[in-house]
């Protein structure tokens, strides 16, 4: 029974980060309809400017922390503002490529200035954990669940309190008529890029936690959030945070259980797991558990 | 002052001129319709009023004040609201968001007062709903308020459409052909709506239309343009009779 529950806990933990990175992915293709390719490599930004402020240059924790997430905005504000902006009215596939350009660059950039070995990700915590019944839960878990829930909570306060979150909506419905109903159209987009980046460098620095570490790879990570977006319905932010809990829960069982029931599935099946779910969510609901379905007329 | 004064406009792609030397007024309650055959402009001067085309030549003042460094984005917060010739809706939400969402340049929640909630942000929220509220119910639509615009017909989409226009509080109304495409049923009650709309409120109203009757019933002046000329500019009664406007029509009468 304890397995079982450290499992589920892992898994929650585990999700929480999928939540996160799938949560930058939804907020800007909700306000421009574009699937942002180089989410993942912002993670790995963050969780490596993190990592060194704290490492190297020996600046408390969670004063990295929240200069690491500022800069990681910052440097999705200067994507945007600089790239991006000039691509605006253009074909979305354009856009997309671009995305796909700075996460080119950016995998090659990242090494180049951090190294290509995996560093701590400056934590606190590291492998401590503590003790809950019979049950152990590591601190960096704890603080993960504990960290995107707050995230997400202010997501949804921005999302339905704040002008944004219809203005976003409404820009990624229809540019043009947002523009004409007063819509800051390029605030609009910038604000998006600079949340995607926020969100990125949190959950690429609890994904660096331990046993992991950050290293140029990280950022493949976000494939794994890509199940959790879909499953959910990428444009519903309700659908990736569900999603991402899915997801992490599902991988951590079938790692914890699948090797020892169902041997014959390979050795690294929990690496597929997601995708599995996710079809046959899609099989069901072809527009994840919480998408819009086009509604048509008749 | 007036609404708007429009001097010389002039509007060339290359060799073609889609708008040469337009000018006219509009006063600040005034329904000033602007009428033509296919291809005579009138596309081109209301894509040059919501600045969306930068004029080759000429210029235009809103209540005064030169439009030539604006932003498209600048018209609402300045009271400026149009809608769209098909429909410039988002149909996957709401119709009371899609009311809320003309409402964006005069709510002050960004992100920080979202967040911390200064006193008076529950209160502003009520009054923008309210706001939005009043509007759907003066088009007649506050039953289907909850509805994604997406299931409507056409036909209350459009006031859907003219009911965040209002929301808007804006000062110039800009109408691109508002019954296009519309039974003679429909048509009708779009002008009832729009009479209604003039009675209730003061505002300039800018109306591009293919459709003589409608132009005819609502308008006080007409600008008449053919092959981005204005050939004809006063009441509906006098622009009727002017044989050029005949001409343009109905084909030269040789």
């Amino acid at each position: 029974m304890s397995t079982f529950l450290e499992l589920l806990f892992a898994g929650i933990a585990l999700g929480a980060v999928y939540a996160l990175v799938a949560l930058g992915f939804t907020v800007v293709f909700r306000a421009s309809r574009v699937i942002n390719f180089a989410q993942g490599e912002l993670l790995a930004l963050g969780a490596f400017v993190v990592s060194w402020l704290v490492i190297d240059i020996h600046v408390p924790f969670w004063l990295a922390f929240v200069v690491g997430a500022a800069g990681t905005g910052l440097a999705a504000f200067i994507f945007q503002q600089g790239v991006l902006r000039f691509a605006l009215g253009r074909p979305d596939f354009t856009i997309v490529m671009l995305t796909l350009g700075l996460a080119t660059v950016l995998q090659a950039v990242l090494p180049t200035l951090f190294g290509s070995t995996g560093r701590a990700n400056g934590d606190p915590w590291g492998g401590t954990s503590v003790r809950a019944g019979d049950v152990a839960l590591a601190w960096v878990q704890v603080w993960t669940i504990v960290a995107a829930l707050l995230v997400l909570a202010a997501f949804w306060v921005f999302n339905n309190h704040s002008k944004y979150g219809l203005a976003m909506r409404s820009a990624a419905s229809d540019p043009e008529a947002a523009l004409a109903v007063g819509v800051p159209l390029r605030r609009v987009y910038a604000t998006a890029w600079v949340l995607a980046g926020v969100v990125a460098c949190i959950g690429g620095v609890f994904l660096g936690g331990y046993p992991n570490t950050v290293d140029p790879n990280i950022g493949n990570t976000a494939l794994l959030a890509f199940p959790a977006i879909i499953l959910g319905g990428i444009d519903s932010t309700t659908g990736a945070v569900v999603g991402g809990f899915l997801i992490g829960i599902v991988e951590e069982l079938t790692a914890g259980y699948q090797p020892q029931y169902a041997s014959w599935l390979g050795s690294n099946f929990y690496l597929v797991a997601p995708y599995v779910l996710m079809i046959i969510v899609l099989l069901i609901r072809p527009y994840g558990l919480f998408g819009s379905r086009p509604a048509e007329r008749l | 002052m007036n609404a708007l004064e429009v001097r010389s406009l002039t509007l060339r792609f290359g060799a073609v001129a889609a708008l040469s030397d337009v000018s006219f007024e509009v006063g600040p309650a005034e329904l000033f319709a602007v009428i033509g055959p296919n291809g005579a402009g009138k596309t081109s001067l209301f894509n040059l009023l919501t600045r969306v085309y930068e004029p080759t030549a000429g210029s235009v003042a809103y209540f005064g004040d030169d439009m030539a460094r604006w932003r498209p984005h600048h018209l609402a917060g300045r009271g400026i609201a149009r809608t769209f010739q098909n429909l410039g809706l988002f149909p996957y939400m709401s119709v009371l968001d899609n009311v809320l969402v003309g409402r964006g340049h005069l709510m002050r929640q960004g992100v920080v007062r979202a967040g911390l909630r200064p006193p008076g942000t529950r209160a502003a929220e009520h009054r923008h709903a309210a706001a939005a509220r009043d509007a759907l119910d003066f088009v007649g639509l506050s039953k289907v308020a909850a509805m994604p615009v997406a299931v409507l017909p056409y036909g209350l989409r459009k006031r859907v459409e003219l009911a965040r226009a209002l929301a808007m509080e804006p000062k110039l109304l800009l109408l691109d052909e508002p019954v296009a495409g519309m039974s003679r049923a429909e048509r009708s009650e779009v002008v009832d709506l729009i009479t209604a709309i003039r009675k209730d409120r003061e505002m300039a109203i800018i109306l591009v239309e293919h459709d003589m009757g409608v132009v005819m019933s609502l308008a006080e002046r007409v600008l008449v343009l053919d092959f981005g000329k204005p050939i004809a500019l006063g009441t509906p009664a006098v622009v009727q009779r002017d044989p050029q406007v005949i001409a343009a029509y109905l084909g030269e009468v040789a």
